[in-house]
């Protein structure tokens, strides 16, 4: 009996002590980098301006779709719209326009402003979908291509750097 | 130049450590029941230097010696002379030699202070200590020195992290480290008590203080972390069951079962390996605690930069003490019969010790499920304030009814002929709260309870206070620490149960009103200061109940070095209640966020925690003072 207590005790702290040195390795910080070279989710988005859905599946008629999360309210995303804006005119690559958490007639006069770069916009009100995505702050834009496997994640404003990826990858 | 005093002092500690433990060694097969002198004079000179050594990276901070690593990585020249002093143990580096000051220090106050106690059970502590000393000093040599010289010298230093340049924050972790660093010396005496087969009452007497004093200093630093992240932090709580707070909670509990069954072993000779293994894993918990917090494992304010391998040797050294601890219990554990009468305060004791350590158990697998569920299966969840509040505050009731009668019974076997009493004390306990229901606010059945038995604590320890004063007797230390327990639950339930919290935007000139409070944001004002810009919102609070206005001038600072926004809250406090509100700035809009709380009591809280403490000190100076 006594035996057996003492061998519990030992496994117990072993475990404990085995469990720690797993956690060394890991990055605890939420990091949706290794969500690169996975399948994206299947995902309903609503259409900004109607009824009209699409889902992920519908990506699969594009060679290449970047999606990018932004909003008005969002410093950052002014700051990269430009790049969006040139973007759009690659005729490989399709881009979709996810608006984050934002009240409607702003972000239309957001668009109206810098230009709307989006083949398709879809709306998150609430911001639900958006965190199914693994997207932890905006703006974030997710490189994908036929197979909808993701390529690319940027999180923050697109720069110049990530330009010319994105192009190399369209060209 | 620093750099290599720093180095050259820390390699003199570790020949001075190697040496004492040699000497040691040898004194323990000699005979004669004197340790010779020259042990006192290496420990001494060991603990000079290490002191001497600190003061040189406080130096170097001072000067602003970019050259070394820490500096370089943690100040900066223009900042103001008190954080570059802080500066020194804010990062990990720093702190750690603080763990190492405290660990010689203590060794050799332990060697001085014990002369009556056996030679060899001295000599082991020592050599334990050592081995401690030693554990830390390699850690410092070989992968965290401060003194590291940085090539080549930069201009400028990078910093220190804003939200710690703050008062209380530089003497949070002097504070803690005494308490749990502090507990290392009882871990080695255990060790060595056990080794030498010293398990008697003189060996409770010759660690009862330092249990003591590592208990009040580690209460001491847990508020002054609480008050911190009270005023700092800005969430307007001041205890938010975060994991980094709970590393430092889990010794505290340990602790306090510590020197409660400490009494039974002084007192009755029993418990003695139960007494073991709570001085065993006090320290171990501690070391713990710091694992998870200096290894990046755990997200939290205290984060230190990430680095795999300082959690690697900190697991390594935890390992070692985890299975050198158990290795010797094992070896030496002996079954003892004995019996203790079930109405006695031998059992009263017994069942503090149960209460601390599911207490303990509930925070430690709260603390540790959300490292397993990740490292076992990568499944990201966390434990909060829900789990905790729903576990441990209905135990805290029962337990409060035990803390005010446990000191009333008698050792051996008790009789409880003072029965009466405390129906009249509980009959008087349930008036107080339907008076504060009736006249205040009803609140849920187990806020209810939870008051009823606080103030059950309190009036009992009050009724005590009253004997002491006409008698005058030594436990007025006891009635303290208890009466100010009794008083913290009490005033955390009613600040809990009374507290407002709202939450609006507001642009300046605009006037918002809810409940019995009219806020209006006046206007912004900007100011420089030596190290940070404060955007400084200042907003009339009007009372509407008894018609006071208050202003109050909550701050978003933006530092320069490193870049970083902090939010600081006006907090306006006075005997009855703190008004806290905190201002952050929305995105491109004219609109500020507030958050506005009316927080009551809460200056009591601190208070009684500053009691609880002090109870504590008191206590180790009646005990200084009789021996």
């Amino acid at each position: 009996m006594q035996k057996t207590v003492k061998f519990l005790i030992l496994l117990t702290f072993l475990f404990l002590i085995i469990v720690f040195y797993l956690s060394l390795g890991k990055d605890n910080s939420y990091n949706t980098e290794n969500l690169i070279g996975k399948k994206i989710e299947l995902i309903y988005f609503e259409s900004f301006d109607n009824n009209d859905t699409l889902n992920t599946l519908d990506f699969k008629k594009n060679n290449l779709t970047l999606i990018n999360f932004w909003a008005s309210w969002c410093g950052p995303c002014r700051v990269e719209h430009p790049i969006l804006m040139k973007l759009s005119s690659e005729k490989n690559l399709k881009l979709v326009g996810v608006n984050f958490k934002d009240n409607k007639q702003q972000a239309k006069t957001f668009l109206g402003d810098l230009g709307n770069p989006y083949d398709f916009l879809a709306k998150d009100s609430n911001g639900k979908q958006s965190i199914n995505f693994g997207i932890y702050g905006i703006p974030e834009s997710i490189l994908i291509n036929n197979e909808l496997k993701i390529i690319k994640k940027f999180i923050g404003p697109l720069n110049k750097e990530d330009y010319k990826t994105i192009l190399a990858y369209v060209k | 130049m620093l750099s290599n005093l720093g180095n050259i002092i820390l390699f003199s500690s570790v020949f001075l450590s190697l040496t004492l433990i040699f000497f040691s060694f040898k004194e323990i097969n000699s005979t004669g029941e004197i340790i010779s002198k020259k042990i006192y004079k290496i420990s001494l000179i060991q603990s000079t230097l290490i002191l001497f050594c600190f003061f040189t990276l406080i130096s170097a901070f001072i000067i602003s010696d970019f050259s070394l690593i820490a500096v370089y990585q943690n100040s900066h020249s223009a900042k103001p002379l008190f954080y570059k002093i802080s500066g020194t143990w804010g990062n990990h580096e720093g702190s750690l030699m603080l763990w190492v000051i405290i660990l010689t220090v203590f060794s050799f106050l332990f060697l001085i202070i014990n002369k009556s106690h056996p030679k060899n059970y001295r000599l082991y502590t020592l050599i334990f200590q050592n081995i401690l000393i030693l554990g830390f000093l390699f850690f410092i040599l070989f992968n965290s020195n401060p003194f590291s010289a940085v090539k080549p010298l930069p201009a400028e230093g990078l910093g220190l992290n804003p939200i710690l340049q703050d008062p209380a924050l530089a003497i949070h972790p002097p504070l803690l480290y005494l308490g749990f660093v502090g507990s290392s010396i009882y871990f080695s005496a255990a060790m060595a008590s056990l080794i030498t087969n010293y398990s008697n009452k003189f060996f409770a007497l010759s660690i009862k203080n330092w249990v003591l004093i590592s208990w009040s200093f580690q209460t001491f630093g847990i508020l002054v972390g609480s008050i911190w992240a009270y005023y700092e932090l800005g969430w307007g709580g001041f205890w938010f069951w975060d994991p980094v707070e709970n590393a430092s909670l889990l010794p505290w509990f340990a602790m306090t079962a510590l020197f409660h069954s400490l009494l039974v072993l002084e007192k009755r000779n029993l418990l003695y390996f139960w007494v073991i293994i709570l001085c065993l894993i006090t320290f171990i918990l501690s070391v713990m605690g710091t694992f998870l917090v200096r290894s990046g494992i755990l997200n939290s304010v205290h984060t230190f930069a990430s680095d795999p391998s300082r959690g690697l040797y900190i697991l390594f050294f935890l390992s070692i003490l985890i299975f050198s601890s158990i290795f010797l219990i094992f070896k030496k554990y002996k079954k003892n019969d004995y019996s203790i009468n079930s109405n006695s305060k031998e059992t009263f004791v017994l069942i503090n010790n149960w209460f601390m350590m599911f207490y303990l158990l509930t925070v430690l697998i709260g603390t540790l499920y959300p490292i397993f569920t990740d490292a076992l299966s990568n499944n990201k969840i966390s434990v909060g304030p829900p789990f905790y509040n729903a576990v441990i505050f209905p135990i805290v009731i029962l337990f409060l009814f035990f803390m005010a009668i446990g000191p009333k019974t008698k050792w051996i076997k008790n009789n409880f002929n003072n029965l009466k009493s405390f129906i009249v004390i509980l009959f008087f306990s349930i008036v107080i709260n339907l008076l504060i229901t009736f006249f205040f606010k009803s609140y849920t059945i187990l806020s209810n309870l939870i008051i009823i038995s606080s103030l059950f604590l309190i009036i009992s320890s009050l009724l005590d206070l009253k004997q002491i004063l006409i008698r005058g007797k030594f436990d007025l230390a006891r009635v303290i620490s208890h009466l100010s327990f009794g008083f913290l639950i009490f005033f955390i339930g009613l600040n809990h149960n009374f507290s407002i919290e709202k939450d609006f935007n507001i642009k300046v000139g605009e006037t918002k009103s809810f409940e019995d409070y009219q806020i209006e944001l006046k206007n912004l004002e900007i100011k420089d200061h030596q190290n940070y810009k404060a955007i400084i919102g200042n907003l009339s609070i009007n009372d509407l109940v008894n018609g006071e206005i208050k202003t109050l001038k909550p701050e978003i600072r933006i530092y320069d070095k490193p870049k970083t926004l902090t939010y600081e809250a006006a907090i306006k406090t006075n005997f009855l209640k703190d008004i806290y509100i905190t201002m952050s700035n929305i995105d491109r809009s004219e609109f500020y966020n507030i958050k506005f709380q009316k927080k009551p009591l809460m200056i009591w809280i601190w208070i009684s925690v500053i009691c609880l403490a002090f109870g504590g000190f008191l206590r180790t100076f009646q005990n200084a003072k009789n021996s």
